[in-house]
């Protein structure tokens, strides 16, 4: 199957999404659900990986900055920038397409190997509605929240790391926050994480609910919606820079 | 009642089906027999709604299923009660949950109401005290009784079951056997399983169709199946010693 093929069916099951649910109930639960599946277990490696990562860009922006010209607080300054602009909602987005992208493609693919989704649409259910809608809004809300508790444990991991190893004081590392401080790139940051969580959703969806054969297909699945997943969280994220920053 | 008029499907330009007419009469328990390959599943899924025939009409009571309307088709699809070969039970639900799904999804319900049928259907199936467990906690067999109490939770017209002795042991085969004959009479559902079962032929068959490469090449009760000169259903049907000796033993006593 080629690439316009692929790209034709995720849009034909993009319009087979977007219904009103047929249970406003039983959506909600499913909802709910999915938040705490998709979003909650996923805060323990967010928060992990943004406090660690936030040390690092710290850490290695002190020891690249050794002109006593340069002032201290450019550390703070490029942390900020660095973890606002790409590491929070970039980095992050590829980290949850691997972890919740496979999950995605993993269960709806066995669900249909195992004929579950068969038996929902047997009885009259829409199942991409009832099965990928809830994972669609319950990343595009709950993520936002996510990579913003990612960029205040990034940006307070690497206040840290300067307090801790004595390579930079804690206040030069605050004033470099404060610095030329945009409102704007918070705005950029989420709008390119609500696309890159619409494509954490879908795309891994649309691999597992076309999967056909039996586990092994269900795993080849999986790994090719994290593929893709990545891929076009990179091209997005390259076309979003130059929309939205120049 | 169901009618299938010339049923035609292929797939990429092989003919599965071929031009198949048969009658599926209600309070009877019909069976769709044939070696692997012989288009049984296509057929029950093309009866289900599953797959969409190519060319020939399926009437369910007269309602031809390929000119509904949207609002008929959700009718007729909860009209329908169907065990699938795996069971295809929501693994992350409990007992409880899968059974109470289609009543949450298309009644008005209150919670106490649906409880009370999901109680009766499981108590139906003879699966009284497996309301809070998962299906990963239960046998082949209670799945597959899990699986007919939802398939009959909403009071269904038609029941479809894909070969539901699958994996099981002869016994709770016949179990299962029983409780799909049991459950069609009293309800006077219109009952078609697809099955390799010839147990099941020999003990729920009242109508039988054999299928041949895509094609009906026979159909009759299970009384017919012993009598049969049908070359192609002898070779299926008594391809192992022990049935020989029961058709051989069935046939002498007739004399």
């Amino acid at each position: 199957m080629n690439y316009l093929e692929h790209t034709g069916k995720y849009f034909i099951m993009l319009g087979r999404v977007f219904k009103k649910p047929q249970r406003t109930k039983i959506f909600y639960e499913f909802f709910i659900k999915e938040i705490e599946d998709l979003g909650l277990k996923s805060l323990g490696i967010i928060m992990f990986i943004s406090f660690f990562i936030g040390g690092v860009i710290a850490l290695q922006t002190a020891l690249n900055l050794d002109n006593p010209f340069i002032p201290k607080s450019l550390i703070g300054f490029a942390a900020k920038r660095s973890i606002i602009l790409e590491f929070a909602p970039t980095f992050c987005s590829i980290i949850l397409a691997g972890k919740v992208g496979s999950y995605i493609a993993s269960s709806i693919g066995t669900m249909r190997v195992t004929e579950q989704i068969d038996a929902l649409e047997v009885m009259g259910i829409n199942a991409l509605n009832q099965l990928v809608l809830p994972k669609v809004l319950a990343t595009v809300l709950f993520y936002p929240f996510l990579i913003s508790l990612g960029m205040f444990l990034g940006i307070f991991g690497g206040w840290l790391t300067g307090v801790l190893s004595g390579l930079f004081s804690g206040a030069d590392y605050i004033e470099g926050i404060q610095t030329d401080f945009n409102p704007f790139l918070l705005s950029y940051a989420i709008i390119k994480t609500v696309i890159f969580a619409f494509l954490i959703a879908t795309v891994p969806s649309y691999h597992g609910y076309y999967v056909k054969g039996g586990s092994i297909a269900v795993g080849k699945a999986s790994t090719q919606a994290v593929v893709w997943t990545t891929i076009l969280i990179v091209i997005t994220n390259y076309f979003l820079t130059q929309m939205l920053l120049t | 009642m169901i009618e299938i008029n010339n049923l035609h499907k292929g797939f990429g330009g092989v003919k599965v089906l071929k031009g198949i007419s048969t009658t599926f009469l209600p309070g009877k328990t019909s069976l769709i027999i044939g070696e692997s390959g012989s288009g049984k599943t296509v057929f029950l899924k093309s009866l289900i709604g599953l797959h969409a025939p190519e060319d020939g009409t399926i009437s369910f009571d007269g309602r031809i299923n390929t000119k509904f309307t949207q609002k008929e088709k959700q009718q007729w699809r909860q009209e329908i009660g169907m065990v699938f070969q795996g069971s295809a039970l929501f693994d992350s639900q409990t007992v409880e949950d899968n059974v109470m799904f289609p009543l949450k999804m298309f009644t008005n319900k209150m919670h106490d109401e649906m409880l009370e049928r999901v109680n009766f259907v499981l108590k139906r199936v003879n699966l009284e005290n497996s309301n809070h467990k998962l299906p990963a906690e239960l046998s082949g067999g209670m799945q597959k009784r899990v699986a007919i109490a939802r398939a009959i939770v909403m009071n269904p017209k038609y029941l479809f079951c894909d070969e539901p002795n699958s994996g099981l042991d002869p016994r709770t085969a016949i179990v299962i056997d029983q409780l799909i004959q049991e459950i069609t009479d009293e309800y006077q559902i219109t009952t078609v399983i697809n099955t390799h079962d010839m147990n099941s032929v020999m003990e729920i068959g009242e109508k039988i169709v054999f299928l041949k490469n895509g094609r009906k090449a026979w159909e009759g009760t299970s009384e017919d199946v012993f009598k049969t000169d049908n070359e192609a259903v002898v070779d299926f049907v008594y391809s192992s010693n022990l049935f020989k000796k029961v058709r051989e033993a069935y046939l002498n006593e007739k004399k």
